[in-house]
């Protein structure tokens, strides 16, 4: 990772119109509560220091997850390319937590962002020889054309947000 | 339930089936209620992906990767099916190789019966009852909900499953409008883009009688959403489809905007991704480029919302909504032995195999299916995948995709809609030769064709090399060098005749030429003759000496001569612009020969007579190969014949011979624009300090046609740089082609398509700015002469010295 990565990854976000905040670990917690609107969903975060608010329902029921407005996922990686973030299939629920709720927050390592798609496929790679094997590439908002106009928000998320844990 | 109609009532046309006006009449149908939306949404996906693709540097090395993945991955598909089976087996899924439709449609049944068997024991008793229902939202049926997926709409798996007693939803929006409508998909990836918001307002007010106004896209959207997301909820299983599928590791592709392809795959605890066997790639690292590239050729969007990649059955929960109170998440460390999720890969042959040992239909298995070829094709963007579509696919590549799931008759209807004009060439991120294609094709249902009764009209003027019987239209404008050689020799007579009612009647009932048309008007003098006449060859040298080269510090760069391709359009009819081309060239000091050449082939290509356009290619280069030998430069002012030289011809000739004609050959602007960046003195040519109108910088303005084959070869912008070289400003056109594409325009069955396309590259000219029109290809100009009505000449006859156009 460096600078230009980053700053790369932010500019792909911005034309996304995908809001993105920095924070270190020790505000994550703090700045994610004041990002989420409740009811909200999530998994725990697997960075050192960092964990979901209390606020936030982790292993929700099925109709928790219907009624969430908020679900809170780390991402595997991030490509600064595409503003694209790499959201893991894990038994704690990422998949239906990223994808059910209207807003999806994902968090990142700053070190966990790469600069392309190449670079990204080596991490895809490197995963699933370590036995992951399920990965989705989310980049900005659901969207269809199908009814007459650009829609935003149709069987996933109208919105996401990104926070990059800069010291991580 | 019968389907929607397509086509208009036809108590009219009391002709046989697929008569020329039975199909104009079904062209018109779909021009007038589809193609304004068509259009619509296609010319924006086609720009999008123009621009995109412009801004995407390794651009042209990401298509050579993908493609080469694709060749190998088909090459090595029997052993990719074993390493797949063996990949999902250790996952702990199932991989089914179905034959054929009924064969995958059987299997997917009893999946599916199975699983809802297992989640509710009376639900396989309630759907024994439920057959006989009216399928609408009993609980008791199993229940499949479905995203977006062609392989299953080429099976009719719905249809099978619904007969099954199984209610199926589709999820994808478009499918899903399709669904309510019954309705059949207009485009590979837009199904639905032929109806306008307010037509699917209208449906779904008809249908469900909703409590809310659909006066927005948002509004429509979130009531679709809210409804398809309760199917979703309760659905036994989950269908997708799968863009690509990585054998090494079991892993499915998919590639999704809208999010409903991942609902569907991990909600249920069944999902039955069902996939042709084409769309096996070797690893999951050989993803890379066509996730790179599948966006960008479909939409012209970077990269896709959702690109999914997973190899089911996956530790992801599944999501019971019957139990709503049970807490999803677990531990991935025993996820896989606790799971109760199952996964079924079905891998549809339906004659994908004899594809692939087919050496002319094999790169349509190299497909991903992205619609470029649709967007970026006139004569699609004016009537959409139900006039240039076959039962299932559409657009170009459908002809390869029907000829070979469906059968060949299932192409031929749709076929000749491909006019050649190679736009889609550059469009595929596959580099799919898709034009040659549809050419194949054309050749074999030409041949299977019954003899007709009127062969004798052609006989005398067809010296092809094809079986008799086939359409005498095509037979007619196949062989159009020896009719345009006749015409040329009994002129005026020819031109006299053309113009009797009588006549065209005839040529309209036997040929198929449309009467609305005007017929080419012969010269008495071909171009050939008149350059013999003039003095040949020795007039020509002592014209370019006199032009004074020699008192200019020439470069060897401008020591060349050429041999001026005499092409039937140059040489009988419009020999002005042979005669400019000949005067310009010995202007700038280069001298001329214009030898009495044959017919390159384009003309048999075009109606798909293979082995007539095979033939000729041998002819040309064997007439050509002394000339090439001696250094002469070959330069051809018809674009289709150049591209024939350029193209078509690597499968006519030995390679050496092909690439020595190719690296030899010049388009005529292309080769006067070189001969000024090596130092030749412009000032011999006419330029644009005339008269007429001029921009700030005092450049005439003029509108700029170039011809479609033309741009595939990159050689628009030569005839563009040297117009501005000459003191012009050039206004070039956005549209893909002219619509009259050689003989397509004057087929009767064509004629109001060809109309429609040229009628928006008219609008584009039609400002009243510019007094000067010009275009490159001699069709287009004919197309742009009858629609603005006035003269359209080729840029060398303004460019010409002393031109007095």
């Amino acid at each position: 990772m460096t600078t230009d990565t980053v700053g790369r990854f932010e500019r792909s976000l911005d034309e996304l119109a995908v809001s993105v905040e920095f924070t270190s670990a020790t505000d994550a917690t703090d700045r994610l509560d004041a990002i989420l609107e409740t009811p909200a969903v999530g998994v725990p975060l697997p960075f050192d220091g960092v964990s979901v608010p209390e606020s936030v329902t982790t292993s929700p029921t099925a109709a928790e997850l219907a009624d969430a407005r908020t679900g809170i996922t780390p991402a595997t990686f991030a490509i600064a390319e595409y503003g694209t973030v790499a959201i893991e299939s894990r038994a704690a629920g990422d998949e239906p937590i990223s994808l059910y709720p209207e807003h999806h927050v994902a968090v990142v390592a700053a070190t966990d962002i790469v600069p392309d798609i190449g670079a990204g496929f080596d991490r895809l790679a490197d995963r699933f020889a370590a036995g992951g094997d399920s990965i989705v590439f989310a980049t900005g908002q659901s969207a269809t054309a199908d009814m007459g106009g650009l829609v935003h928000g149709v069987h996933g998320p109208g919105e996401v947000t990104v926070v990059v844990l800069e010291d991580r | 339930m019968a389907e929607r109609s397509h086509a208009p009532d036809q108590s009219d046309t009391s002709a046989a089936p697929n008569s020329r006006a039975e199909t104009a009449a079904h062209l018109r149908h779909l021009l007038e209620t589809e193609g304004e939306a068509i259009h619509t949404q296609t010319s924006v996906s086609n720009y999008r992906r123009a621009q995109v693709y412009d801004e995407t540097d390794n651009l042209d090395a990401l298509r050579t990767e993908a493609r080469a993945i694709k060749e190998d991955a088909i090459d090595r598909l029997p052993e990719l099916i074993e390493t797949v089976r063996e990949a999902v087996e250790a996952n702990g899924g199932t991989v089914y190789v179905a034959d054929d439709a009924a064969d995958a449609n059987a299997y997917v049944a009893d999946v599916v019966e199975d699983r809802a068997g297992v989640d509710d024991p009376e639900a396989a008793t309630g759907s024994k009852e439920g057959e006989a229902g009216d399928g609408d939202g009993n609980g008791n049926r199993p229940s499949v909900v479905k995203s977006k997926s062609m392989t299953t709409e080429e099976i009719d798996l719905n249809d099978a499953l619904e007969a099954d007693g199984i209610d199926v939803t589709e999820t994808d929006l478009g499918e899903w409008v399709l669904q309510v409508a019954d309705d059949t998909p207009s485009h590979i990836v837009g199904p639905a883009m032929h109806l306008t918001r307010k037509e699917i307002a209208d449906l779904f007010v008809e249908h469900f009688d909703p409590d809310v106004e659909f006066d927005t896209p948002e509004a429509l959207t979130k009531f679709a959403r809210d409804h398809l997301g309760e199917h979703i909820q309760d659905a036994d299983v989950g269908i997708t489809g799968a863009n690509f599928v990585a054998a090494d590791s079991g892993t499915i592709a998919l590639v999704t905007n809208e999010g409903n392809a991942r609902k569907c795959a991990v909600t249920p605890d069944t999902h039955i991704a069902i996939a042709g066997v084409e769309k096996l790639i070797p690893s999951v690292r050989d993803l890379e480029p066509f996730v790179d590239l599948i966006a960008k050729s479909a939409t012209g969007q970077p990269l896709s919302q959702y690109v999914t990649m997973l190899s089911p059955p996956t530790n992801s929960p599944t999501i019971d909504f019957e139990s709503p109170d049970k807490p999803l998440g677990g531990d991935d460390s025993t996820a896989a032995t606790n799971r109760d999720r199952e996964f079924h890969l079905v891998l549809l042959d339906n004659g994908r195999t004899d594809m692939r040992q087919d050496d002319q239909l094999r790169e349509t298995l190299y497909c991903i299916r992205c619609g470029a070829c649709s967007n970026s094709c006139a004569n699609f963007q004016s009537v959409g995948g139900h006039g240039f579509g076959g039962e299932t696919y559409s657009g170009g590549i459908a002809t390869g995709w029907e000829a070979g799931v469906h059968g060949q008759d299932a192409a031929a209807e749709f076929n000749d809609l491909c006019t050649g004009c190679t736009r889609c060439v550059d469009a595929c991120p596959v580099k799919i030769d898709i034009p040659w294609i549809n050419t194949v094709v054309r050749d074999r249902v030409n041949r299977d064709d019954d003899p007709e009764a009127y062969d004798f009209l052609v006989d005398g003027l067809t010296p092809d090399d094809e079986p008799d019987g086939f359409d005498l239209g095509k037979r007619f404008f196949g062989n159009i060098a020896t009719v345009t050689k006749l015409g040329s020799a009994t002129a005026p007579l020819s031109n006299w005749l053309g113009d009797i009612e009588l006549v065209r009647s005839l040529l309209e009932r036997t040929l198929g030429i449309d009467r609305r048309r005007d017929l080419p008007t012969f010269e008495r003098q071909s171009l050939v003759d008149w350059f013999a006449a003039r003095g040949g060859e020795r007039e020509s040298r002592r014209r370019a000496a006199a032009a004074g080269p020699e008192d200019r510090n020439r470069t060897s760069e401008l020591d060349r001569e050429v041999v001026l391709y005499p092409d039937i359009y140059t040489n009988y009819v419009d020999t002005d612009r042979g005669k400019a081309a000949v005067r310009t060239l010995e202007a700038l000091g280069i001298p001329v020969s214009v030898p009495d050449l044959p017919e390159s082939g384009r003309a048999p290509l075009s109606q798909g007579m293979i082995s007539t356009a095979d033939r000729q290619a041998s002819r040309v280069y064997a007439a050509l190969a002394e000339d090439l030998d001696a250094g002469r430069d070959v330069v051809v002012i018809e674009p289709s014949d150049l591209a024939a030289f350029q193209r078509e011809y690597e499968r006519f000739l030995p390679e050496r011979s092909f690439e020595r004609l190719r690296d030899n050959s010049y388009e005529i602007c292309e080769f006067i624009f070189g001969l000024l960046e090596n130092g030749a003195d412009s000032d011999a040519l006419s330029t644009g300090d005339g008269d007429g109108a001029e921009d700030e910088d005092g450049n005439r303005s003029i509108a700029y046609h170039s011809h479609c084959q033309q741009r595939t070869l990159d050689l628009e912008a030569p005839t563009t740089a040297l117009l501005e070289r000459c003191g012009y400003a050039p206004q070039t056109s956005s549209v893909e082609c002219c619509g009259m594409a050689g003989s397509f325009g004057y087929k009767r069955e064509y004629y109001e398509v060809s109309m429609d396309v040229g009628d928006r590259l008219a609008r584009e000219f039609d400002h009243g700015e510019t007094d000067l029109v010009v275009a490159s290809g001699t069709s287009c100009g004919d197309q742009l002469e009858a629609l603005l009505e006035r003269d359209v000449p080729h840029p060398v006859e303004v460019l010409a010295p002393n031109s007095a156009v």
